[in-house]
């Protein structure tokens, strides 16, 4: 009887739309992309600054846009990194920063009672338009990274996403790891952060995302405040773009660990592809859906090989990562890697079942109000859109665009893409003999 | 260092909470419901109607803290065993009905609970209903199912334990600083316990502790509580209460002296990890004449005085300042159903030592213990907390997470109302109090992982690196 009132809900439920968020689009006067969506609800602001400043700016200095981003709240406008920090913590405004391959952003989060918000925004202010990169702070940051870059060496998953990275995109910039590796950091001096942020730090390569209980107005004002100063500067130039793989490539690491870590993957796709929905639902169902996903069900659920089974597609700037992944003791090491080529062959061979298709469909479309349900969700939707340059109606006709897909229309797309016989595949743990390490 | 008058600090407080006040009559509707159904269930929900979504959690009172030598871990691996089918769902099934409804879902244990939530589109809150009543009671345990989980927990234990060094550290040093205290075992387990748990371990443990008379359902979002109470009803109403076992009590004996471990792993970078035995909470609920409220607010003020933000003591003086730590930080978890530790850890800068690093923070005690807070730092800690009571509620998931956790150690949810009020009563003197009273070296147990991967091995890896 259970079984039957599921089915009944499952069927029974009406297309139930939900508005997107409604977002307001303009340019600041010295020219970056600004955004805002009103959240009257809570009394908080969210704001976030992206620049295209990652890592494929690091030039032959990798490291350098890391280590720049967590400099800048270090010492701004005559300000130490002592007073700055008491500054926000004052009025209890959060700051944050972080830096990817594609983008750095400083943000912060703040309660709208006035004295609060003014303090925060004048904060932020400070550290993005005035940052001073004391010498002391940047050394001191420059020590904690190398410090991050011998840890790294103590994780299976860190080492081996390292090395697949390498392995994807070798001599683009998305190749080198975002926080460097100990030679290039170690060369790094503060006239080189000064630099970079004075390249990249511009108001043509900003975009100001805001989401909070302002007015449209309020949200105008908050972003000249807050990035109004910026020189205006040039949008980023193109990346080149990233070549395709030409051969199946497999890299052995040895490292003295329990299980071995595998990841297999090639370039996958750009933000605003116009395969992008067809590849996300046709990834969807081989590794994207967690537990009932089709590597799940091979690898954990009906041989326990793995407790974390995914694959994904990571879109960036230029074609960003497809990548599949799971760690298993060291003696199952060959079974789980057989399974996880055949089962990632056979879904590409044949295709997503119709039976998965209409599955991540409903997934997909019933979970979007998931997607947008608090303003932390909101901030970085709208920070994501401004940078990629994406359509601002992109939330609104998302539930559409999934809608519109045929079965046959994921199966081509994925076939199209995907290239098993061209993959990289990078298997790091105790499995590999010392002898392979570094093949 | 600028030292800022208390009384800017003041007013400051004053506007925030006429601010907060404000909010609280603004958001009057989104107040709290409380309803027991009569097989033992309580059903707590909370208006939130910023999006058409809702959070569903289910809290079990059964965690690793529950549990005895030989079968540590047996809660978590229940968790696992939650998914694999009932006497009507074949495994995997309640995962594909809740992906199908666009659902996200996942469940974890900790020392002191087991939860499991949903989160759904608003109208398909019956469906998570349904569901979690129907594993509630009708749970099957599978032979076959069982002994492939017990492979699948064994390599999350891998994952997370065995092959990170500073994972390893943390279990160690627990097992070490509690000597009868339940919370020395780690959740997961020991290796050797989950490879020999029986499928019918499993189901004693199940039939134990499964019941709605364990268990309180959270439910935060898009809602009207009564029509929640009333499907709760519906669907929680009909499963039978179970005769719950009597947890004995299992204290902590006192620790007379300081006790210190060395943990050696193939890591690159050394740890530390210190932890003071303290009460949480509940102990001063129990003994209140002993371990009056005020200090255990006050043990949370000080974690956030050493470790609240940029400007703490923890970031301000060992990382920047004498710049001796990479890393630092100080914990100390109030809502703990038993004693608890306040914790520090951290790792040596380029060119310091573990050694330093530890004269480092014991110096930052004793100033505690030794100088009065400064009036800006308290206010500061202060301020952190009110503003985050207020950013908080931007997430329905994470308001569902407090009121589980209160109810679930024992606390009631009605606590949460008072954290504010109550930190803000915390003084400085307190503060000092606590240090002295409860950061006492009698009490302290010291862990720390050195590095030890041979010669050979660290060649390799530097190969490797690049």
């Amino acid at each position: 009887m259970t079984r039957k009132i599921i089915s009944f809900l499952l069927f029974c439920f009406v297309t139930i739309t939900h508005a997107a968020p409604d977002i307001q689009k303009w340019e600041t006067s010295n020219g970056a992309v600004a955004l805002f969506v009103a959240a009257p609800e809570l009394p908080m602001v969210d704001i976030r600054v992206v620049f295209d400043a990652g890592s494929a700016r690091d030039g032959d200095k990798w490291g350098i846009a890391a280590l720049t981003n967590a400099v800048v709240a270090e010492g701004a406008g005559g300000m130490s990194a002592e007073q700055i920090s008491e500054k926000f913590d004052d009025v209890g405004a959060i700051l944050g920063s972080g830096s990817l391959r594609d983008m750095a952003f400083v943000s912060v989060r703040t309660i709208t009672e006035k004295k609060n918000y003014d303090t925060a925004l004048e904060g932020l202010a400070t550290v993005i338009t005035k940052p001073d990169f004391p010498q002391a702070a940047f050394e001191r940051q420059k020590r904690r990274t190398l410090i991050g870059l011998q840890q790294k060496k103590q994780s299976p998953s860190a080492i081996a996403e390292e090395a697949f990275y390498k392995a994807l995109y070798g001599d683009h910039p998305y190749a080198h790891p975002p926080s460097g590796d100990e030679e290039s950091v170690g060369q790094i001096t503060r006239e080189d952060l000064v630099a970079f942020y004075n390249k990249w730090y511009t108001a043509k390569n900003a975009t100001i995302a805001i989401v909070g209980d302002l007015t449209f107005e309020q949200a105008k004002q908050a972003a000249e405040k807050v990035i109004g100063e910026l020189p205006s500067g040039e949008p980023a130039p193109c990346l080149p773009p990233v070549k395709d793989l030409e051969k199946e490539k497999v890299i052995r690491i040895h490292h003295p660990s329990s299980q071995t870590t595998v990841l297999i993957g090639q370039p996958g796709m750009k933000r605003g592809d116009p395969d992008y929905f067809a590849l996300y639902v046709g990834n969807h169902s081989l590794g994207g859906s967690g537990l009932v996903s089709r590597l799940s069900n091979e690898v954990r659920e009906k041989r326990g090989l793995s407790y974390s089974v995914y694959s994904y597609f990571l879109p960036m700037r230029e074609k960003g990562p497809w990548m599949a992944g799971m760690q298993t003791r060291n003696e199952k090491v060959e079974e789980g890697l057989k399974v996880m080529r055949e089962t990632i062959r056979t879904y590409i061979d044949q295709g997503q079942t119709e039976e998965e298709f209409a599955a991540s469909v409903k997934n997909i479309t019933g979970g979007f109000p998931l997607r947008i349900d608090n303003n932390s969700k909101i901030v970085e939707y709208l920070s994501m859109i401004g940078f990629y340059g994406l359509p601002l109606d992109y939330l609104d006709t998302f539930i559409d665009k999934i809608k519109a897909l045929t079965v046959d229309q994921t199966r081509e797309a994925m076939k199209r893409r995907l290239h098993p016989d061209k993959m990289v595949t990078v298997v790091v743990g105790g499995s590999v003999e010392k002898t392979l390490a570094g093949q | 260092m600028f030292h800022k008058s208390g009384k800017k600090y003041a007013a400051l407080i004053f506007v925030i909470s006429g601010l907060i006040q404000g909010l609280a009559q603004a958001m009057e509707s989104n107040t709290t419901h409380e309803y027991k159904l009569e097989n033992g269930l309580k059903l707590i929900v909370q208006e939130d109607h910023r999006s058409p979504v809702v959070v569903t959690q289910i809290w079990y009172k059964v965690g690793s803290s529950y549990e005895h030598e030989g079968i540590t871990g047996l809660s978590h691996m229940l968790e696992h065993m939650m998914f694999k089918g009932t006497k009507t769902l074949k495994p995997g099934e309640f995962s594909r009905i809740i992906a199908e409804n666009g659902g996200r879902e996942n469940a974890f244990t900790s020392t002191d609970y087991t939860v499991y939530f949903q989160q759904l589109e608003k109208s398909r809150l019956p469906i998570s209903f349904q569901l979690e009543a129907d594993r509630m009671r009708n749970l099957v345990i599978a032979d076959e199912e069982f002994l492939k989980e017990r492979q699948v927990v064994a390599e999350e234990r891998r994952m997370r334990t065995e092959d990170n060094p500073q994972a390893l550290a943390y279990e160690t040093f627990q097992a070490t600083a509690w000597q009868t205290s339940p919370y020395r075992n780690p959740v997961i387990g020991w290796m050797a316990d989950i490879l020999h748990y029986e499928p019918q371990d499993m189901r004693d443990w199940y039939n134990m502790w499964y019941a709605p008379n364990n268990a309180t359902v959270v439910v935060v979002g898009d809602v009207k509580p009564d029509e929640v109470y009333q499907l709760a009803q519906e669907y929680f109403g009909p499963l039978k209460p179970e005769k719950l076992a009597v947890l004995k009590e299992r204290p902590e004996v006192p620790q007379r002296g300081e006790k210190r471990l060395f943990i050696q792993d193939d890591a690159k970078v050394p740890y530390l990890l210190m932890g003071y035995k303290v009460p949480s909470l509940v102990d001063s609920r129990k003994h209140p004449e002993m371990i009056p409220e005020q200090d255990i607010y006050a043990l949370e003020v000080l974690a956030g005085v050493l470790d609240g933000g940029n400007s703490s003591r923890l970031t301000r003086n060992l990382i920047r300042g004498q710049e001796v730590a990479a890393s630092a930080g100080a914990g100390y978890s109030m809502m703990s159903r038993l004693g608890t530790l306040f914790t520090f850890d951290g790792t040596p800068a380029q060119g310091q030592t573990i050694d330093k690093l530890e004269k480092a923070i014991r110096t930052e005690i004793e100033k505690i213990k030794k100088e009065p807070l400064d009036v800006g730092e308290l206010e500061r800690v202060k301020i952190g907390v009110i503003t985050s009571d207020i950013y908080q509620r931007d997430s329905v998931y994470y308001q569902a997470m407090v009121i589980g956790m209160l109810e679930t150690v024992g606390l009631g949810w009605p606590t949460r109302d008072e954290y504010v009020e109550k930190v803000r009563a915390v003084t400085a003197e307190r503060v000092q109090a606590v240090a002295k009273k409860y950061l006492i070296d009698d009490h302290l147990t010291v862990a720390v992982l050195q590095p030890a991967a041979s010669k050979k091995e660290q060649q390799l890896s530097a190969v490797t690196s690049r």
